[in-house]
């Protein structure tokens, strides 16, 4: 065994090395799931950034500019918008401990999110019955594909909602079902967030084509 | 002992070895564009071997000195810093990068495959009055077809050209992406479908060069080679008057038949080709009543991203 | 619709008996090798009766150090299929000139290409560098395990999930033709109609999730759970580079993701992202991929940069030297990494000034690199350097990768990458830094680390000589290829007319076959050592007197890792401790709150497989089923709430008193 190193002996060595105290370990979830976002907005990226390259391939088909029916997109985009309000309610009630409130919130942002779905799901049913389908030119692949992923993930946002308010009703707001809720929370801002650049870029700049 | 040994045995084998490159395709090129090309790629070694065989050196050299067996030498355990070194470290390396970013920025606007040639070998312009030769290109499933629109004649896996004069490749495929590459001549450039490159080079001694895809593109891949010829100019007219002697005629069927999958297709010559047929390939309206690509744009269109028309996608983001 | 309906079609999709390649002597024999070995393997742990063993201790196992070894026995089981493509295809290629086409027709031969990179990078090297990771992370930063532990057991099955998905192909189906990064339109439906190219796509797509949770997790963990007082500049190196591997695996993946999902709606929908023809547009897939691509690269790169680190420090007995300029290089290379991916691209025509600015940013990523490696110079200066089996190793990549990385340099000067892109020596070029870097990088650190996991040192002549057998055999196999790559020789080709070429292919294949005697010692080794452990034992835990945290445990540590969470006042935390009197405590104990078991993981990854094979296949009634069971079991994984329990104080107290006893001789 080698003892070549020099001691560096310039203070006494009382150093405390260890943590002899009952500790508590940060919890990693927000960050994390933050992280998760994060990810799945460089997906929306990518989906963005394609469509900014064939948003004009229209492969002699209908463009932007024929196809959008924009009351109906702005009536779409209303629902969302204030279901991300319904449950920043949510959130309100649940940071006053009140959990009738907290879940009647919930199923209001619920039904919002279900109207905005039913009425996407009536404008790609339209589209496709018009031959403007996904198949028919790169512009309506990059569309579908980029509207459709965020659909999707409202589905799943749904899905985890009433997960949650199941697991609400049945445990109460717990610390580990509020962390959930800020998830959820942090999940559907970020959908309305994508949202907004999906309406803008791809809503109103393709009618103007 | 035996490491540094075996070591420095393997360093002058691996250079001898390199040295051997000297008389490759690569390195002994046979067209203006490859000449450059390799000289920078000398150049370019040349700056890095100023960092890498002193590193390569004082790795070896380090670690036999500072061995533990070697009680001699000076051992500081908490050295761990010296700003002066740091500041070596980070500029040394920055001088050749910026050497080397400098030639990169140059040589590589130079060299841009879609520029016009200014010359056809050092010290020799483009003399007066040589027009280009425009060959089309079509890389297909497996083989290559060439157009030579200035002749009206086609070949397939056979290309030929005369010594000294600026060529112009315009490059498109039928299916897969490939790559367009005659080593001797010039690097390569891809073969994509519905898209057109461009590839400006000039060969200047007369031989047989290989031609080839170096893109991996399918089952026939390794069928998809053709003989390069550079030829005197009086050589290259006869080899002309060849095709027009030997070709069929490349009507609409002859090429649907020829676009068909097939591998290691024999040099064919066509004497006669159905107009606008390298167009419609480019724009993939061979089929009668398929609508050609640069139809699709609309008039307000002059999107340069646009992949359909043939003469904006040579201008899209090129230097010239 | 005329057709009546056909259940079969429904449930069994395109699959077929004609799907088994039954006319392939080669596939049957490794079939059959395939069933021998592991019916065997299965036989003699039911014989054994270890299943509930296996279950309780590996399987559901939430331990970081558990999932980090089951990472590394993944990417060892890979890399001998991945390797036995690349025996294939060197063997292959000495042989298939002139009249001889070979013994592999171009069918099979585009198979193995394609296998043998998909297989080398997404589950040899990935495995290997988040194996890594893993397991050493949280013992670095004080740690009693990652942040996540259950996702990290389901990372872990993910993983192995895509890599089983793989190796199904080889005896239903047929694995993609397409190169491993399967550029359209050969991709695509016209051109691919088979089932190669959607094995690739679901393997990569379910590993990928497994990848991107641990990126999370691993970062969520560096950043919220290191030991008080180790802020960000007292970390170690590895755990540095770590950190930036991980933020470029959130940064990276999720393209892979988008992009391999719009192939799937090509090929499964009829779209037209990548297609030549209604808008579609090939050179899109080509940006995207290389977006996620190039990162990939420094992910596998930057940690084994860390062990180079950690390690020339430890063999050197040196502070290492230029610490921030270490970490400052680390971030400057990580940041840069997402701005270089064109040079993979230079021949597709992107004009002058483009491709000068990324061949421009490519050469800057060099310097940060460089001053790493000039670091490690530094550090041997004035050391006392102890040629250990990873010390070699290191030396070996020092060498080797500075190599590489200036054949990368050069390919980086876009007129010289049009006459070299795509050839031998491009091959060459990246097998260069990923051998001389990841692989060599890996040798080195399960070489370190093997004590501190098994509690016994590796034996040192069968490392010493799997070493020079991988040296040298890395020399002789891929030196030749640069030479091939100037005299024209293109990638993927399965026949060749030039006999001048042979001698070269031969003389790779003599290298490769070094190489294999390289892995064969290492086999050896790993039994020789296990074998000889006893004399081959590190009792005190700290056996190449380490600098960092990971050295102050047992070796194997327990499994909460730290009875008392340390507390850090300076870089190279362990040493520290050591030369300021530190004694480890034989009281006082307390209860260790852990995460429990899982069995989700495995479940939840068994059902992506099924759903990844009936997508496959085109077994549509089976892809809906596990598609929903997916979706029912992840939300009943959510309903419960208890996943934690006390590791009791007696239990504790037995598990330290020996060590204390043994550590506590040595600290003195």
């Amino acid at each position: 065994m080698e003892n070549s190193v020099a001691m560096p002996v310039t203070q006494p060595a009382n150093f405390e090395f260890l943590v002899r105290e009952e500790e508590h370990v940060a919890n990693g979830t927000l960050l994390g799931f933050w992280l998760y976002l994060m990810s799945d907005c460089l997906i929306f990226a990518a989906l963005f950034a394609t469509y900014g390259v064939l948003s004009q391939s229209y492969a002699g088909g209908p463009t932007g500019a024929d196809l959008f029916d924009l009351p109906l997109v702005a009536l779409n985009t209303s629902f969302l918008l204030v279901s991300s309000i319904t449950y920043g309610f949510a959130m309100l009630q649940m940071q006053q401990g009140k959990l009738s409130g907290t879940m009647l919130w919930l199923a209001i942002t619920g039904v919002l999110g279900v109207g905005f779905l039913g009425l996407e799901l009536y404008e790609f049913y339209h589209l496709i019955q018009q031959g403007a389908g996904p198949q028919t030119s790169g512009f309506l692949s990059a569309f579908f594909a980029l509207v459709g992923t965020h659909g999707l993930h409202v589905v799943f946002g749904i899905l985890w909602l009433v997960t949650l308010m199941v697991q609400l009703r049945m445990y109460g707001l717990t610390g580990a079902n509020r962390r959930r809720l800020f998830c959820l929370s942090m999940f559907w801002h970020f959908l309305d967030v994508v949202w907004i650049g999906v309406f803008t870029i791809v809503y109103l700049m393709g009618s103007m084509s | 002992m035996s490491i540094h040994r075996t070591l420095r045995k393997i360093f002058f084998t691996a250079t001898i070895a390199l040295l051997s490159g000297c008389e490759t395709v690569v390195m002994s090129p046979s067209g203006d564009i490859a000449a450059q090309q390799a000289n920078l790629l000398v150049w370019a070694t040349g700056l890095m071997l100023i960092i890498v065989v002193p590193v390569i050196f004082f790795i070896l050299l380090f670690a036999w000195r500072y061995r533990a067996g070697n009680k001699e030498a000076v051992y500081e355990p908490d050295w761990d810093h010296s700003t002066s070194l740091e500041l070596l470290i980070w500029a040394a390396p920055l001088a050749i990068v910026i050497a080397l970013g400098a030639l990169t920025w140059v040589g590589t606007h130079q060299l841009d495959p879609y520029r016009p040639l200014d010359r056809i070998a050092e010290n020799r312009p483009v003399p007066e009055g040589v027009e280009t030769l425009v060959v089309e290109v079509v890389a297909m499933d497996w083989k290559w077809l060439f157009f030579y629109p200035e002749y009206g004649i086609a070949v397939v896996n056979q290309l030929a050209a005369p010594v000294d004069r600026p060529i112009q490749f315009k490059i498109t495929s039928t299916t897969m992406m490939n790559s367009f590459f005659i080593p001797a001549l010039a690097g390569q450039i891809y073969a994509m479908g519905g898209m057109e490159t461009q590839l400006h080079a000039v060969i200047n001694e007369a031989g047989s060069y290989d031609g080839f895809s170096a893109n991996y593109s399918g089952e026939g891949f390794n069928g998809m080679r053709f003989k390069f010829l550079g030829m005197p100019e009086d050589d290259f007219e006869q080899w002309v008057a060849k095709v027009k002697a030997d070709g069929e005629v490349l009507s609409r069927s002859a090429y649907k038949a020829l676009a068909k999958p097939s591998q290691y297709n024999p040099v064919q010559y066509y004497n006669a080709v159905e107009p606008e047929l390298y167009e419609s390939i480019l724009n993939r309206c061979v089929e009668p009543g398929t609508p050609c690509m640069k139809d699709w744009m609309s008039p307000h269109e002059g999107n340069h991203n646009e992949p359909a028309s043939a003469s904006t996608q040579s201008e899209a983001g090129h230097d010239h | 619709m005329t057709e009546q309906f056909d259940l079969g079609k429904l449930v069994f999709g395109r699959l077929s008996w004609d799907a088994i390649p039954l006319h392939d002597p080669i596939l049957i024999a490794t079939f059959a090798m395939v069933v021998l070995g592991g019916g065997t393997l299965v036989a003699a742990l039911s014989y054994y009766k270890v299943w509930g063993y296996l279950w309780r201790e590996w399987i559901t196992s939430i331990d970081h150090k558990r999932i980090g070894v089951m990472y590394m026995i993944l990417g060892f089981v890979m890399l001998m299929r991945g390797f036995s493509d690349a025996i294939l295809m060197r063997v292959h290629q000495a042989f298939a000139f002139g009249d001889s086409a070979g013994f592999l027709p171009p069918d099979h031969y585009d198979q193995i290409f394609t296998a043998h990179g998909v297989i080398m990078i997404f589950f040899v090297a990935m495995p290997f560098v988040v194996g890594l990771m893993n397991y050493i992370v949280p013992l670095q930063i004080g740690a009693r395990d990652v942040a996540f532990p259950f996702l990290n057991n389901l990372s872990f099955w993910m993983t192995a999930a895509g890599a089983g998905l793989v190796m199904v192909s080889l005896f239903v189906g047929k694995f993609a033709k397409t190169g491993w990064l399967a550029y359209p339109p050969l991709s695509g439906i016209l051109q691919s109609p088979g089932v190669g190219v959607d094995y690739y796509i679901w393997a990569l797509q379910i590993a990928g999730v497994g990848t991107l949770l641990s990126g999370i997790n691993l970062v969520v963990t560096i950043v919220k759970m290191r030991a008080p007082g180790m802020n960000m500049m007292r970390m170690p190196v590895f755990v540095w580079t770590s950190l930036c591997a991980n933020i470029l695996i959130v940064a990276a993946f999720p393209v892979l993701t988008a992009v391999m999902g719009m192939l799937t709606l090509d090929r499964y929908l009829g779209m037209n992202f990548f297609t030549n023809d209604l808008g579609g547009n090939a050179m899109m897939y080509v940006n995207l991929i290389w977006i996620w691509g190039h990162p990939e690269v420094y992910i596998l790169i930057l940690p084994l940069f860390g062990v180079f680190s950690e390690i020339v420090a430890t063999y050197s007995r040196k502070r290492l030297f230029g610490y921030s300029s270490m970490i400052y290089a680390t971030v400057v290379i990580t940041v840069l990494a997402y701005m270089v991916w064109l040079h993979h691209f230079f021949t597709m025509g992107a004009g002058a000034t483009v491709n000068s600015f990324f061949g421009i940013a490519t050469m800057i990523i060099s310097i940060p690199t460089g001053a790493k490696l000039f670091n490690w110079l530094f550090t041997m200066y004035r050391g006392r350097i102890h040629f250990d089996v990873p010390m070699l190793w290191t030396i070996g990549f020092m060498i080797t990768f500075i190599i590489g990385g200036m054949t990368g340099v050069l390919l980086a000067v876009p007129p010289v990458d049009f006459v070299l892109h795509n050839s031998l020596f491009l091959i060459a070029h990246f097998h260069n830094v990923i051998i001389g870097g990841v692989v060599f990088g890996t040798f080195a650190a399960v070489t370190y680390w093997y004590p501190k996991v098994t509690g016994y040192r590796l034996d040192p002549f069968w490392g010493k000589a799997s070493f020079w057998c991988w040296f040298i055999g890395f020399y002789l196999a891929f030196m030749p290829l640069y030479l091939l790559g100037f005299m024209g020789v293109t990638r993927r080709m399965s026949r060749f007319d030039d006999p001048s070429l042979q001698i070269w292919f031969q003389i790779a294949l003599g290298g490769a076959l070094l190489v294999a005697l390289g892995i064969l010692c290492f086999i050896i080794q790993l039994y020789v050592s296990y074998k000889k452990r006893d004399s081959l034992r590190d009792e005190t835990g700290d056996p190449w007197h380490g600098r960092t945290l990971e050295w102050s445990t047992s070796s194997p540590p327990p499994q909460y890792n730290f009875a008392f969470t340390p507390r850090v006042y300076d870089i190279d935390a362990w040493w520290h401790m050591k030369a300021n009197g530190f004694v480890r405590p034989t009281d006082g104990f307390m209860p260790i709150h852990m995460p429990k078991n899982t069995a989700a993981g495995i479940v939840l990854a068994g059902i992506s497989a099924v759903f990844g094979f009936a997508m496959i296949w085109h077994m549509w009634l089976i892809a809906g089923l596990t598609f929903v069971a997916l979706l029912i079991a992840i939300i009943i994984h959510t309903f419960n709430y208890n996943r934690e329990y006390y590791i009791p104080v007696e239990e504790v107290e037995k598990a330290e008193a020996k060590f204390a006893a043994k550590q506590n001789e040595v600290l003195v």
